[in-house]
């Protein structure tokens, strides 16, 4: 066997680098492998595909002539045909201007399909990544906080959380379901016993997505800035965290099963033919009064009688037990507004200018970050009359603090809002949950 | 053959099309347009003028302040809150938004297309006034903003809830004179002319999806769609409802007549007094020229039994 020379060449026609590997085998010959690798050199940049309609023969003309200039290096996805199919072409950055002077100059009427093709390619590249990563998550680090997750990956998360933080998180279960899917609450705690507490809680109503999802950062947001941000650390070495990110887990399954649009719990009601009671009219304030239905069909169905609803009655037990909660905020969506107590009367409360003041502060510094508007006031004034409500029971047990939220958007998208809002709202929110937390932190009762 | 005249280059050529069947087959993300933030992205500061502050005490209701009228509203199960307000309103509380979200729904009647999908961004100013046996009054200044580029404006308008037991639908004018800045007209030509076609016609479902998402190309068709139900929110609004559009179920485009391009939708609303999903269908039709136009409106029953396809 000599020494052998290769000479390798290689071509690939996508958005690729070639890998060259040639390997002398038999005394020389040759062999070499192309591998095209994904994710190296932009190709497509600028470039834009134009859906092109030809509507006669001498515009049709026309654009066979641009089709014709090669040095354009006009990439044809559909070709011209007749005047009813549209013409699809990828154009070069360089040649955009001449082919759109061209276009306009025959009257030809265009649309932008795509407006940067790179962007588009490498935003799939990035989707198609995601779906191979559907694999579970390693640790909460690899989790992606960015995407709309079931209720499987959530209690998962929250395990892993706490295994991850054994001595900052704990996970206590507070009963179960309808359907007995546990209810899960995370407990954030540097100490003590039975200190004063904060409670948070999102997917209530489990439509409203992007509050399980914001819960789900915010829960790993305390773990990761505990010791690090100055204010919650403070809270945490005075406060205990409480954190239920899953409020109405059958209803949540059921949203990714069958419903999207499902509000309520799953509890059937005896004698009709309609399931469910809305979790948010079923406390036992104002309860049976103007602000909720008493018809099972109902989306506001206050249910047959205060905490008839497990996942109420957990929460209700577990306030009462704990006896030491200082400041209670239930998370939905959507309208962009920080409410509170009262939402069956409109007697103010007791502490009407005092959560009016903080309320008004919280959603200052929420809008400090991308400049998203928030109402705020009473829940009977701002939105609308409403009796068995959540916070109207915690504020009447005395839990001053007591707080309702509904985060974006304020109609065009709703309740589905797309996942790249995730992390704004959350990030924007966790900045009026922090001045919320830190008022009733400094401000003992 | 000698080994040393064996120098056999195989190049594998790997080719990786980037146009054709691939792509075809998967959907490419939205990035027809600029991605205009409704809100604006870069922090904003505290604003001078103060966010209207809820000053505790409703400028037409009598409020108890004393410990015993406040336990006494508080056994007062059924507390009627069904007093209208008349006079000035807080801008900030639903009976202001409530009418003023008619306004827009009007506004997208007479001026929405596929490119032009308005919004209430914030009331400024509100009164109410009782007509008698005719209704009740509201005057509004509102700023609206369109969905799609983000431009806002800001109008005056009356909506008048007709009273008795024949209601009927809220009445509106304003002192909108129409889109002036963004010019969407070459979008809606190039938009028109490509499916004014027998051939190819447009159809899709869940616009947006569970996720929020819309496929690239379907946009155009969930504005339309949110600007054809205005007609059915604005005739089924009043003072106890605000309704917005929660999702397309599904579009299906059908010939083209009278040069109005024409779809068949069916629509979710979600009405958040009530929080109910309310199942309607209805005829949009539209070209440039004549904009949107709504028939055929027809309320589907709710159905407790059956579970809509809601595919993900």
């Amino acid at each position: 066997m000599g020494v052998c020379v290769c000479v390798c060449v290689c071509v690939c026609v996508c958005v690729c680098v070639c890998v060259l590997m040639c390997v002398c085998v038999n005394g020389c010959v040759c062999v070499c492998v192309c591998a095209c690798v994904r994710a190296c050199v932009r190709v497509f940049t600028r470039h834009q595909v134009l859906r092109i309609s030809a509507k006669d023969e001498l515009q049709l003309s026309a654009l066979r002539d641009l089709e014709a200039l090669d040095h354009l290096q006009l990439d044809i996805w559909i070709g011209v045909r007749d005047v009813s199919t549209p013409v699809d072409i990828r154009v070069p950055a360089f040649s955009l201007s001449t082919v759109k002077s061209h276009l306009d100059y025959y009257e030809i009427q265009y649309s932008i399909m795509i407006r940067d093709l790179q962007v588009a390619l490498d935003e799939e590249a990035e989707e198609m990544d995601a779906a191979t990563r559907d694999v579970e998550p390693r640790n909460t680090d690899a989790f992606d906080y960015s995407r709309y997750h079931t209720i499987e990956e959530i209690y998962n998360f929250q395990d892993m959380l706490v295994s991850e933080n054994p001595n900052l998180v704990s996970k206590i279960v507070i009963g179960r379901s309808y359907e007995g899917r546990p209810i899960n609450v995370l407990k954030f705690s540097t100490g003590g016993t039975s200190r004063p507490a904060i409670w948070l809680d999102t997917g209530i109503h489990s439509r409203e997505w992007v509050t399980q999802a914001s819960g789900t950062w915010f829960a790993k947001n305390i773990v990761d800035t505990y010791g690090k941000d100055q204010v919650l650390t403070a809270i945490l070495d005075k406060m205990d965290i409480f954190l239920e990110i899953v409020t109405n887990p059958d209803g949540f399954a059921y949203t990714h099963s069958k419903n999207r649009m499902w509000r309520k719990t799953r509890k059937p009601n005896p004698g009709s033919s309609c399931v469910g009671v809305d979790p948010n009219r079923n406390w036992d304030a104002g309860f049976g009064g103007a602000g909720a239905s008493s018809s099972p069909c109902s989306e506001t169905y206050r249910g047959p009688s205060a905490n008839s609803e497990s996942e109420v009655k957990a929460i209700v037990d577990f306030v009462k037990s704990h006896g030491n909660m200082k400041a209670f905020v239930s998370i939905h969506a959507y309208s962009q507004m920080l409410l509170f107590p009262y939402g069956f009367t409109k007697s103010p409360a007791r502490d009407h200018g005092e959560l009016n003041e903080l309320a008004k502060k919280a959603i200052t510094n929420l809008a400090s970050l991308y400049g998203t508007r928030y109402r705020y006031g009473s829940i009977i004034n701002t939105i609308y009359q409403a009796s068995g409500g959540t916070i109207d029971w915690t504020y009447d047990q005395g839990i001053k603090y007591s707080y309702t939220f509904e985060l974006r958007d304020t109609g065009r998208y709703g309740f589905i809002l797309p996942a790249n809002q995730i992390l704004p709202t959350a990030k924007e929110t966790w900045l009026a949950l922090m001045t919320i937390m830190d008022h009733s932190s400094r401000n003992s009762y | 053959m000698s080994p040393a005249l064996m120098r056999v280059l195989r190049v594998v050529v790997l080719l990786s099309a980037v146009r054709g069947a691939p792509l075809a087959t998967v959907t490419l993300p939205p990035v027809i347009l600029e991605p205009v933030p409704l809100e604006p992205v870069a922090p904003v500061p505290v604003p001078s003028e103060p966010v209207r502050v809820d000053s505790g005490a409703d400028q037409n209701i009598s409020i108890p302040i004393n410990t015993e009228q406040q336990q006494q509203q508080q056994q007062q199960v059924s507390l009627d809150v069904d007093v209208m307000l008349t006079g000035e309103l807080n801008p900030n509380h639903y009976p202001a938004r409530r009418a003023a979200q008619v306004v827009l729904h009007h506004l997208n009647t007479r001026y929405g297309s596929p490119y032009w999908w308005g919004a209430l961004r914030q009331v400024h100013k509100a009164t109410a006034e009782a007509l008698g046996d005719s209704g009740r009054k509201y005057s509004l200044e509102v700023t609206l903003q369109d969905q799609i580029s983000g431009t806002k404006e800001t109008c005056t308008a009356e909506v008048v809830f007709p009273g008795g037991p024949a209601g009927g639908p809220p009445q509106v004018t304003t002192s909108y004179e129409g889109k002036s800045e963004i010019n969407t007209q070459a979008q809606e030509e190039a938009l028109y002319n490509q499916y004014n076609t027998s051939q190819n016609l447009l159809s899709g479902h869940n616009l947006p999806d569970s996720y929020g998402h819309v496929a690239p190309g379907m946009e155009p068709f969930w504005h339309l769609g949110g600007v054809a139900s205005s007609f059915v929110m604005l005739k089924e609004s009043s003072e106890n409802t605000l309704y917005n559009m929660a999702q397309v179920v599904s579009v299906t485009q059908l010939a083209t007549e009278n040069n109005q391009l024409r779809f068949n939708y069916d629509v979710l609303l979600h009405e958040m007094v009530s929080q109910e999903i309310i199942h309607w269908k209805l005829l949009a039709s539209w070209s440039p020229q004549e904009g949107v136009k709504a028939s055929q409106m027809e309320l589907l029953p709710k159905c407790h039994h059956c579970e809509p396809p809601q595919e993900h």
